[in-house]
């Protein structure tokens, strides 16, 4: 086997190589667009400390995606769980057992979503929109609707184990990197993560060669609400107080990140790659906008231009019949347009040729 | 491999490896298996025919775990299989193995992760030895059956393949775990002449090996070569039994045509 292709095929083989790509592109133009911003540090600490929460999410859900299924209810969880987090901590005294209880409820969530799709058979789309409902209305109930501030949070120790600062450096990332490489792990090396890649599949298959479909989607939704209710303790920690809306602008983006990353929307393939690179690359389109003068009615856009960019790129790369239809398209329709055009005659010769 | 697997299942002493009594099946209002006795002696390969919704895949799948009866008895090696936590995994932990008609892998997933997928070769924790995973799938794709050796290799994943060879990949799956029963759903469906003889012989290899076979096919010509006896299912029942030599081929057509024609014009 000729040593230089296969080194070739494996550079291109990289789990996440082309969206890496396409997030370092993004940060060289804003670079050159606003270097004031993008050449310091700065920028950089503020985006680690910013884009955890959503990476945590991002991450769990590629696990929930990779099995073919989805959840619209992690919003309410981190509703949810930054309400029990701060009422309890401030009830019982102890920012442990505020930690704690906020797992555990989104736990209860998450736990609930897998017992109405994996048993009851209702679909994880509609299933997960109902509970997001259901957890978020209830949380509004348990906080009158009231915002809380949590002021002296900062003088706990699990404060700083968890959201503090080594230097300028925000703990914060290294827990949701942590998150995400235990989750690479789990996915890729795990009984459990071929289960679910083999779920997501096709589910008939997982079931005659053994796997426990039931109960394996039940271990993943589970698994989405600890992670969500994880991402809820370090928004709630970082911001220091709580909004029982706090979750609402999270659903979007991080079913962006997840599919920008190139985990396949038909389930059966995923990469945490990809989803860490795409988080980013949400969480710095914003601030990256701004700072190049750009308005920041222009964020959403962009992203939903870098969005069908990568998932058509993903489609292009993942499936080579495809790719050869498009090019074909794509040389078809270039030869209509040389033919129609005036200077039609040196298309003549060169057909000659 | 087939050459070494007797050794511990023919030391246990048992008559029957599986044995069904009085199973009954029904989805809804439909009757799938009705009072069907059933059983495969240790060391005999059984074929079992019917025709479309006869009852054939159900009753396998009831023997290998997918499917629980609604009533009955299923024996294993003469014990009384615990229905209530009879399962895929447990038919595995038994050592009963089937390749199940159609669709058996996971298309977008790597032939080593098919392989092994359901009993994993995991280190502590549950993570998977994926090395020792890959290093037996490269072993087994150089003799599987359906291959002409291009270029696929564990990493290649099951959309890249043909037809035969991924009925291939579920044949060696089979032959790999060295089962006391192997059950066969229609193996020969997606393959070439001449892989159809390796499936043939692999299946006389399983006799010699001292194990079991039941054998679902639809050509009467080759159930009629290997088996050691004939069950002939209809509508959930089993309507007819022959041992090896009892029946000619030209018999068994006719009788199977008979069949599908009362079949027919019962349904009219």
């Amino acid at each position: 086997m000729p040593a230089r292709e296969s080194v070739m095929k494996r550079l291109l083989g990289t789990e996440g190589l082309p969206i890496i790509a396409v997030l370092l592109a993004l940060v060289m133009v804003f670079m050159i667009a606003a270097p004031d911003v993008f050449l310091g540090y700065r920028i950089y600490m503020s985006f680690l400390a910013t884009v955890p929460p959503l990476l945590v999410l991002a991450a769990a859900l590629t696990l929930l995606v990779a099995a073919g299924e989805i959840d619209l209810s992690f919003p309410s969880v981190i509703a949810l769980s930054g309400w029990v987090l701060g009422y309890f901590t401030h009830v019982l005294g102890s920012p442990w057992l505020g930690l704690l209880l906020a797992l555990l409820a989104g736990a209860l969530v998450g736990w609930l979503n897998g017992v109405l799709v994996a048993r009851i058979g209702v679909p994880s789309i509609i299933a997960t929109l109902a509970t997001q409902f259901l957890w978020g209305g209830l949380t509004t109930v348990f906080s009158q609707g009231l915002s809380y501030s949590l002021g002296e949070v900062d003088q706990y120790f699990l404060w700083h184990l968890l959201v503090g600062r080594i230097g300028a450096f925000p703990v914060q990332a290294l827990w949701s990197l942590a998150v995400a490489a235990v989750l690479w792990l789990v996915l890729n090396r795990h009984r459990f993560g071929e289960h679910l890649l083999f779920i997501g599949d096709n589910a008939r298959v997982a079931e005659v060669v053994g796997v426990n479909v039931a109960r394996e989607k039940i271990r993943a939704f589970v698994l989405m609400g600890v992670m969500a209710a994880f991402a809820s303790v370090l928004l709630t920690f970082e911001n220091r107080s709580f909004f029982n809306t706090q979750g609402g602008g999270y659903l979007l983006e991080v079913m962006a990140a997840v599919f920008i990353g190139g985990t396949s929307v038909f389930g059966g393939r995923a990469s945490l790659v990809g989803t860490v690179a795409g988080s980013f690359i949400i969480g710095m389109v914003e601030a990256g906008l701004v700072a190049t003068g750009l308005q920041g009615f222009w964020v959403r856009a962009v992203v939903g231009v870098v969005f069908l960019a990568a998932v058509i790129g993903h489609i292009l790369i993942e499936e080579p019949e495809r790719r050869t239809a498009f090019v074909r398209a794509l040389r078809s329709r270039t030869d209509l347009l040389r033919k129609s055009s005036p200077g039609g005659g040196s298309t003549e010769r060169r057909g000659a040729r | 491999m087939t050459e070494a697997a007797p050794k511990e299942s023919a030391a246990r002493s048992f008559r029957h490896v599986v044995q069904l009594e009085k199973v009954d099946m029904t989805f809804g209002k439909v009757q799938a298996l009705s009072n069907v006795d059933f059983k495969v002696g240790r060391n005999e390969i059984v074929g079992l025919l019917g025709d479309n919704g006869a009852g054939k895949s159900t009753l396998i799948k009831i023997v290998s775990g997918v499917l629980r009866p609604t009533t009955g008895n299923v024996w294993v090696r003469d014990r009384l299989v615990n229905l209530d936590q009879y399962s895929v995994r447990k038919a595995h932990d038994l050592r009963i193995e089937t390749v199940h008609q159609g669709q058996t892998l996971g298309e977008k997933q790597p032939l080593w992760r098919n392989l092994f997928v359901g009993r994993q070769i995991t280190g502590r924790f549950g993570f998977i030895d994926v090395k020792k995973e890959k290093e037996i799938a490269d072993q087994l794709l150089r003799r599987a059956i359906g291959f002409r050796g291009h270029g696929i290799t564990a990493e290649s994943t099951v959309r890249d393949l043909s037809g035969g060879e991924r009925q291939g990949i579920a044949i060696a799956r089979a032959m790999y775990f060295e089962a006391d029963l192997i059950v066969l759903d229609e193996p020969t469906t997606a393959l070439a002449v001449s892989e159809v003889r390796k499936v043939l012989s692999f299946v006389e290899g399983v006799k010699a090996g001292g194990r079991a076979c039941i054998y679902i096919e639809h050509s009467l010509a080759h159930v009629h070569e290997v088996a050691d006896r004939l069950v002939i299912l209809d509508r959930g029942k089993v309507v007819g039994q022959f041992a090896k030599g009892e029946i000619s081929l030209a018999d068994l057509t006719a009788r199977m045509i008979a069949l599908h024609e009362g079949r027919t014009h019962a349904g009219a």
